[in-house]
């Protein structure tokens, strides 16, 4: 510990990628920062680990798509190591044998869905052109300081009027369709334009991710929207992979963080923020070390930042009982594999499609089944998987000729059902992923070397995320904007004077956005910290 | 229109029948409907050029050296037996020609590829001289590249890969099929060039996908080149340059000098063609200089806003000239461009008048937007944009 400065501007609790943006940000202006994190490594749940020799698992996160590119220019992260390979395509194979695909050309795509049904093919450029459009539309409000309209001052007063003239400006049509899609279910909103179910189900797929709610549960239509305004070198909606594993992407903002200034100290469990007379002075690290810092920012979840790491009386009750009732709810597990050679859909006729993602979620009723099976607790009997093989493009992940598969599940309940062991739980989870792939691709089983199995709740363990929500928080539309984490404190500041919150509890939310921890520091800043 | 001696495979795996002519020979843009994929294959694992159609010349005999030195602006005299120079060669008034590279193969042995075929220009400048000029363009060649290329490679031979320096040539067997590999090519990164006789080719090909499984080996056309090469800081003919003897007006022609490629000219030899102009131009300074710009996002943004659109990004490479300006006077072109998206920057190759070559000079690019025309600024930056250590390491560095 003699080795730290002992006065820093900053300290920011938590490693995660939002934490190391706020850092580096802050380090950028000039300020002192240390990071403190609980793990040996940064990155929270966007890491990569060597479980199993030889094979780079991307343990909890899978891809990247919501990163600004303003983010990547002022951090200079490619300089750090970012490098973002663009996901070639997608493949869903269904029950009956069929499967539909989509490419990154649109043609392609289209041809695959008038396999389908010509009337979709015909609609889905136009519907992906709504989309887009609506996309565009929302997307200045990620990057606004969210004013409470119930007490705005006259800054949220602009920020209002400018968010009022510029849904205004959008017309009539675009407006009423962003009404709907912020009101209604994925699958409500999809059958409006389309008739295949496979087709559907592709779509609303991306609704539930991160939520649990199904399908056919209203909001997740929003859902579907927040993933529309991911992109990728210009190209919108478009999913990416990290090379060595997205942990690279952590590695590349704690990189620029360093180059900024700022310390990063890893196997440094914070205790609790230390408080006198309303006012945040330092943190006291679980080794009983104490550090001073002017500002004190946590990169944790909303339980986390409030509830564990404050005292109670530091508090307003109303805070307290709000923070209580904030939903996290993990819904998602992961699955890693690590493969002795590449898996065989039999459905699938293109080959290349191997280096894309593979779903499985062959119909609207299979998703909302698995929706059924976990809402009780537990985990899908037959869950939506949604697995990519990094190592087709990326040889750093596996030995020639090995491969590695990153298995995003869904649904993984945090919740046990009655009677319930974690460990027998998890190996029962592990097996229903696998029977489920194994449907599609029959010689999968044979390839696995290694299996690592995630639940919400190993999540929790290891990340320290509150019930294992990858998004620190459901992303729903009482849990947004405004409300995110709660009314009154979405302005990433606390009843806690020079105390902060810039994790993806706050807005605009979850997914390797780094944008709370930017939009963190930038009102640090502003408040002269 | 001719076939190289991989079309059987090439025309295989060519699903978008996307192809188009180098001096008359087929070659394939792409091989499947995005190119970007072939891109990252080079940057991330490794990816094959076929680019067999490269006019080459196997030039020997007892007086191969002083020829060649009389050609090219490189000191040849310097060129050891293994070794590979880049170099260009220019007419009498210093102008460029074409550039290519040469590789040593012996003492009195060499293989100098070029842009376009020059067998008569060759020939006419062997007055007096004991050289014998064949031209060998028959030959096939793959440009295997990335950071992935060596480790694949090594599985095919004994030859100890690993030291084969950059810019350097050797003699070995791929799975028991004489080739020759040299640690060259046109994209900036780890990578190599194997040369094969013809009928070997296709057997080549075979041995190297069949290993290249493992490595995530793809074949990858010209417009991944393009943009890898762009990264590279490498100038293209007929886009960045032009031969001399190709075009009609002065304007038109450009000497190496102005072209960034000094350091390719040594003045200081005894004589080479254009040896004299191009001593007079260093003499009262180049009136052009080329570097790289990096246009500013921001600045992009504002543009696109005021058309309602957000911020566009070209998806591959372009290679129309574009007017470059400084305070509303033109002061050059950008000869290229592209976004990188490897460095998430918008780079671009320029050609620029002396006194704003200077890094990190402010200019403005053209940009065309429903055919209306707007600035967006740039800064002038050094090449190459993108130069990753592993180009030049040895292997198990």
């Amino acid at each position: 510990m003699n080795s730290l400065t002992k006065n820093y501007d900053a300290i920011i609790i938590g490693g995660g990628h939002n934490g190391l943006t706020a850092a580096a940000y802050l380090a950028k202006a000039g300020r002192r920062v240390l990071v403190l994190e609980q793990r040996h490594l940064v990155g929270g749940a966007a890491i990569t680990e060597e479980i199993y020799p030889g094979f780079k698992y991307t343990v909890y996160s899978y891809v990247v798509s919501l990163l600004p590119p303003r983010i990547i220019q002022e951090l200079q992260l490619p300089k750090h190591g970012l490098h973002v390979m663009p996901i070639e395509g997608a493949f869903t194979p269904m029950e009956d044998g069929n499967y539909i695909a989509s490419y990154s050309d649109e043609d392609d795509t289209l041809a695959e869905i008038r396999r389908h049904s010509k009337r979709d093919a015909d609609i889905f450029p136009v519907f992906n052109n709504m989309m887009y459009d609506l996309a565009r539309a929302v997307k200045p409000i990620l990057t606004m300081i969210p004013p409470d309209p119930a007490n705005p001052g006259l800054e949220g007063l602009r920020t209002l009027r400018d968010l009022g003239g510029h849904l205004k400006s959008l017309g009539k049509e675009k407006f009423h369709w962003l009404t709907k899609i912020m009101t209604m279910s994925a699958y409500d909103f999809l059958r409006e334009w389309f008739e295949t179910d496979v087709l559907i189900a592709t779509q609303a797929q991306i609704g539930v991710i991160g939520t649990f709610l199904g399908p056919k549960s209203p909001g997740t239509a929003y859902v579907l929207l927040h993933y529309y305004m991911g992109e990728l070198d210009g190209a919108s909606s478009t999913w990416g992979s990290q090379r060595g594993g997205t942990g690279g992407v952590s590695e590349a903002i704690a990189g620029a963080a360093r180059s900024f200034g700022a310390e990063i100290l890893c196997n440094a469990p914070v205790k609790q923020v230390i408080i006198k007379n309303g006012q945040a002075i330092g943190i006291a690290l679980e080794n009983g070390d104490e550090i001073v810092g002017k500002t004190i920012v946590s990169g944790c979840d909303p339980k986390v930042t409030f509830r564990t790491l404050v005292d109670e009386k530091e508090l307003p009750s109303d805070l307290v009982d709000a923070i209580d009732k904030f939903k996290y709810r993990g819904s998602s597990g992961k699955v890693n594999l690590a493969l002795d050679g590449l898996p065989t859909f039999p459905a699938m006729k293109d080959k290349a499609l191997i280096r894309g993602m593979q779903e499985i979620c062959p119909s609207v009723d299979y998703l909302e089944r698995a929706y059924d099976d976990a809402k009780y607790g537990g985990f899908s009997k037959r869950p939506f998987l949604g697995c990519i093989i990094p190592s087709t493009v990326d040889p750093t992940m596996a030995p020639p000729g090995k491969h590695v598969m990153s298995i995003f599940v869904q649904y993984a309940s945090y919740d046990m059902p009655a009677h319930g062991d974690r460990d027998q739980q998890r190996v029962a989870f592990g097996n229903a992923v696998i029977d489920s792939l194994v449907e599609f691709a029959p010689n999968i089983k044979n390839l696995i070397l290694h299996k690592q199995v995630i639940t919400p709740w190993d999540i929790e363990q290891t990340v320290g995320i509150t019930e294992g929500n990858i998004s620190h928080g459901e992303l729903m539309l009482d849990q947004l904007f405004f409300m995110r984490p709660i009314p009154g404190w979405a302005k990433y500041r606390t009843p806690v004077q020079n105390y902060y919150q810039c994790g993806s509890g706050t807005h605009p939310g979850g997914g390797i956005t780094g944008t709370p921890g930017r939009m963190a520091a930038a009102e640090i800043l502003k408040d002269g910290n | 229109m001719r076939l190289t001696p991989f079309h059987t495979r090439t025309s295989e795996l060519c699903d978008v029948y996307n192809w188009s002519l180098w001096c008359n020979w087929l070659l394939a843009d792409m091989y499947a409907p995005d190119h970007i994929q072939e891109y990252f294959a080079i940057r991330t694992a490794c990816a094959v050029f076929d680019v067999s159609p490269i006019p080459k010349y196997h030039i020997h005999g007892p007086d191969a050296v002083q020829f060649l030195n009389r050609i090219v602006t490189q000191d040849v005299l310097h060129c050891a037996v293994g070794q590979v120079l880049y170099t260009p060669w220019c007419d009498d008034d210093g102008k460029i020609m074409d550039d290519g590279i040469l590789a040593r193969l012996d003492g009195h042995s060499f293989r100098l590829t070029a842009g376009d075929p020059w067998l008569y220009w060759l020939e006419d400048n062997t007055v007096g001289l004991d050289v014998v000029i064949e031209d060998v363009t028959e030959l096939g060649v793959l440009a295997l590249q990335g950071p992935n290329s060596r480790h694949l490679l090594k599985t095919l031979t004994d030859t100890d890969l690993d030291q084969l320096r950059y810019f350097h040539i050797l003699k070995t067997e791929l799975a028991g099929i004489p080739v020759e590999v040299s640690r060259t090519g046109y994209t900036g990164d780890l990578g190599y060039e194997i040369w094969v006789e013809p009928p070997q080719a296709v057997q080549l090909w075979d041995v190297l996908f069949e290993a290249g499984e493992a490595y995530q080996l793809i074949p990858f056309g010209d417009y991944a080149l393009e943009m890898a090469r762009i990264e590279a800081g490498l100038l293209l003919a007929d886009v960045d340059f032009y031969s001399s003897k190709k075009v009609v007006y002065e304007f038109e022609k450009s000497s190496p000098l102005e072209l960034g490629l000094g350091w390719s000219v040594k003045l200081d030899k005894e004589y080479f063609i254009g040896k004299k102009a191009l001593q007079q131009e260093h003499a009262r300074f180049p009136s052009w200089g080329t570097m790289g710009l990096e246009v500013d996002l921001n600045s992009l943004e504002t543009i696109y806003a005021g058309f309602g659109m957000p911020l566009y990004l070209p998806h591959g490479a372009w290679n129309e000239a574009v007017p470059v300006y400084s305070g509303g006077h033109q002061i050059g072109k950008a000869t290229s461009g592209m976004w990188s998206p490897i460095l998430k920057k918008y780079i671009a190759i320029a050609r620029l008048k002396p006194q704003f070559t200077r890094p990190g000079t402010h200019v403005d690019m053209e940009v065309t937007i429903d055919a209306q025309h707007k600035l967006a600024q740039a800064t002038v930056v050094k090449m190459p944009f993108f130069d990753p250590a592993r180009k030049k390491s040895l292997g198990q560095d």
